[in-house]
């Protein structure tokens, strides 16, 4: 019956770790499902019962976090109690989505001096996707993108909308420090580092936006649903903003 | 009630149970690298358990109270303070931690806690965020933390059952319930013995030793939630345990996930050390946890009378 009601909604359910669900509504990057993702973490996130600690939403999962050891202790296993949980909680998961869909985000613009030392993966990313560099710079700052998630690192948007000829897969080997404010790809993602931090994807520019601001109330500059521009600026631009 | 800081040590940072519920806007759950210790160390003075210590790395902090206050140490060995027993100290005292002789990190409790400003609902220290803690970073000659007052004293002496303790080794044998894509790399996950690689850090432990290899090729995959624990696997085969400040979201395969009771053996292996991996289900790991919590209650309740 469990199993029926989670088919309807056509959610899949698996562990992560003896700490948390991840429930799938889809697969790969799909601006259809994120409606469903948003508002699955707003049903799950509202007056989390004891024991239900975190809520993640990306892309196409919604991961939840809980603590065995503050759920019922005699009821049935704690990776059930929280599916069940889910399974309760979406019942108006479909209205919900529907509101969601109808709520448009904000049109964010972030400034991006391409290339050069600001992008040192730009003329990689250029090889293998077979196209003049300025050819690069010009596909990543004309397409619209929607921020799909926010992880990674505090504030990190994950896009979704990156132009396909442009997807490149991530470095071999992740990069011990990539600079705050670096723009990369990854696969068929692309984002901006808020913050100095170890990564792996492409870098091919940064901003001089702040997208991180722990002194404020609400420290992440975008949240998931906005729109992102980018526009290319020069390095005396970027260095105008300092 | 003031802790003078005359040296840093290595990487001393202020912690508690860590930043919970904040992951949706990309901010890590953070916290100690080792939990139990952590937990334990708070017990041991007489604090609730997610009171703010010191996490200490590899070589400890030189430092100076105010007032008279109880101390106690959990986790590492370190020269200087004997772990996992409290001790009364008087104001104007030193307590100068040297190099962890076994174990990776120590958990240094004072009564009354560390007295830092509640960022995003917790304490503890995230230096890549520059959040939290003392000012956002570790700990430099010279700080000054702010403590608590509590002239708290110890009963009569004890010591607690040795048995509840953990060993810390140079190689270890950490249990794991399995990852997404753990059949895409075969058994090797389990064949290998793998070495503690020095970029190992408080975001993740970085393998060396051994690669693990995907099996019908990369495919790229789309990013989802990660935790402390994940055993991610980067298209170079190297694999990386993601600790206490991992990030939120992550797009590596993962073979496994270490579980819970494990971690803290997985945080106080030293680089250079080894671990092997092997696999339990989820059902063993969580009846460990369980297990786990449970000890941890019976000493709360038998450790609350002991104080004065």
């Amino acid at each position: 019956m469990e199993r029926s009601a989670a088919d309807k909604r056509r959610m899949t359910f698996s562990a992560l770790g003896d700490t948390a669900v991840v429930v799938a509504l889809g697969s790969g990057i799909d601006e259809a499902v994120l409606p469903r993702v948003r508002a699955l973490a707003h049903l799950l996130g509202a007056n989390r019962p004891a024991g239900i600690m975190d809520v993640v939403p990306a892309y196409a999962t919604v991961t939840v976090f809980y603590e065995p050891g503050r759920l019922a202790a005699n009821g049935p296993r704690p990776y059930e109690q929280v599916c069940r949980f889910i399974i309760d909680r979406a019942r108006h998961l479909d209205s919900e989505a529907k509101k969601k869909t109808a709520t448009a985000g904000r049109v964010m613009e972030i400034p991006v001096s391409y290339g050069g030392e600001y992008g040192p993966d730009l003329s990689e990313v250029a090889r293998h996707c077979g196209l003049p560099v300025t050819e690069v710079m010009t596909l990543h700052a004309k397409a619209d993108y929607l921020v799909h998630a926010i992880g990674f690192a505090p504030g990190f948007p994950y896009l979704g909308g990156l132009p396909a000829k442009l997807s490149t897969p991530r470095r071999p080997t992740p990069r011990g420090s990539v600079p705050a404010g670096s723009v990369g790809i990854g696969g068929a993602q692309t984002g901006v580092y808020p913050l100095s931090t170890p990564g792996g994807w492409q870098i091919i520019g940064r901003t001089p936006l702040a997208l991180f601001r722990p002194g404020l109330a609400e420290p992440a500059l975008l949240r998931v649903g906005d729109k992102v521009k980018f526009r290319a600026i020069a390095p005396e631009e970027f260095a105008r903003w300092k | 009630m003031e802790i003078s800081v005359i040296r840093g040590g290595m990487l001393t940072t202020v912690q508690d149970l860590g930043r919970v519920g904040h992951r949706s806007a990309g901010v890590p759950l953070g916290g100690p690298m080792d939990p139990f210790a952590l937990r334990m160390a708070n017990l041991l003075v007489g604090n609730a358990a997610d009171a703010a210590v010191l996490e200490c790395t590899l070589l400890g902090p030189e430092l100076l109270f105010s007032a008279d206050t109880l101390i106690a140490l959990g986790g590492a060995e370190f020269e200087g303070l004997a772990a996992w027993q409290p001790k009364v100290v008087s104001a104007g005292s030193r307590l100068k931690l040297g190099a962890a002789r076994k174990g990776c990190r120590g958990y240094l409790a004072v009564a009354g806690g560390i007295d830092v400003p509640v960022v995003l609902g917790s304490r503890c220290t995230y230096v890549r965020a520059g959040l939290g803690g003392f000012q956002g970073r570790a700990l430099r000659d010279g700080d000054v933390l702010p403590g608590v007052d509590v002239a708290r004293r110890l009963k009569d002496h004890w010591q607690i059952d040795p048995r509840i303790l953990p060993g810390y080794a140079e190689a270890g044998t950490v249990r794991v319930v399995r990852g997404a894509q753990l059949d895409e790399f075969g058994g090797a996950l389990f064949a290998a013995e793998f070495k503690i690689l020095p970029q190992s850090d408080r975001m993740g432990i970085r393998l060396g030793g051994a690669k693990l290899t995907r099996i019908g090729g990369a495919t790229e995959l789309v990013s989802s939630a990660v935790a402390p624990g994940t055993v991610q696997v980067p298209p170079d085969g190297q694999p990386i345990v993601l600790m206490a400040d991992a990030q939120t979201l992550g797009g590596y395969p993962q073979a496994a996930q270490v579980i819970s009771v494990d971690l803290p053996l997985m945080a106080q292996l030293q680089p250079g050390g080894r671990v092997k991996f092997t696999e339990v289900t989820l059902e063993q790991a969580q009846k460990l946890a369980y297990d786990r919590e449970h000890v941890l209650a019976l000493l709360h309740e038998g450790l609350a009378q002991k104080f004065q």
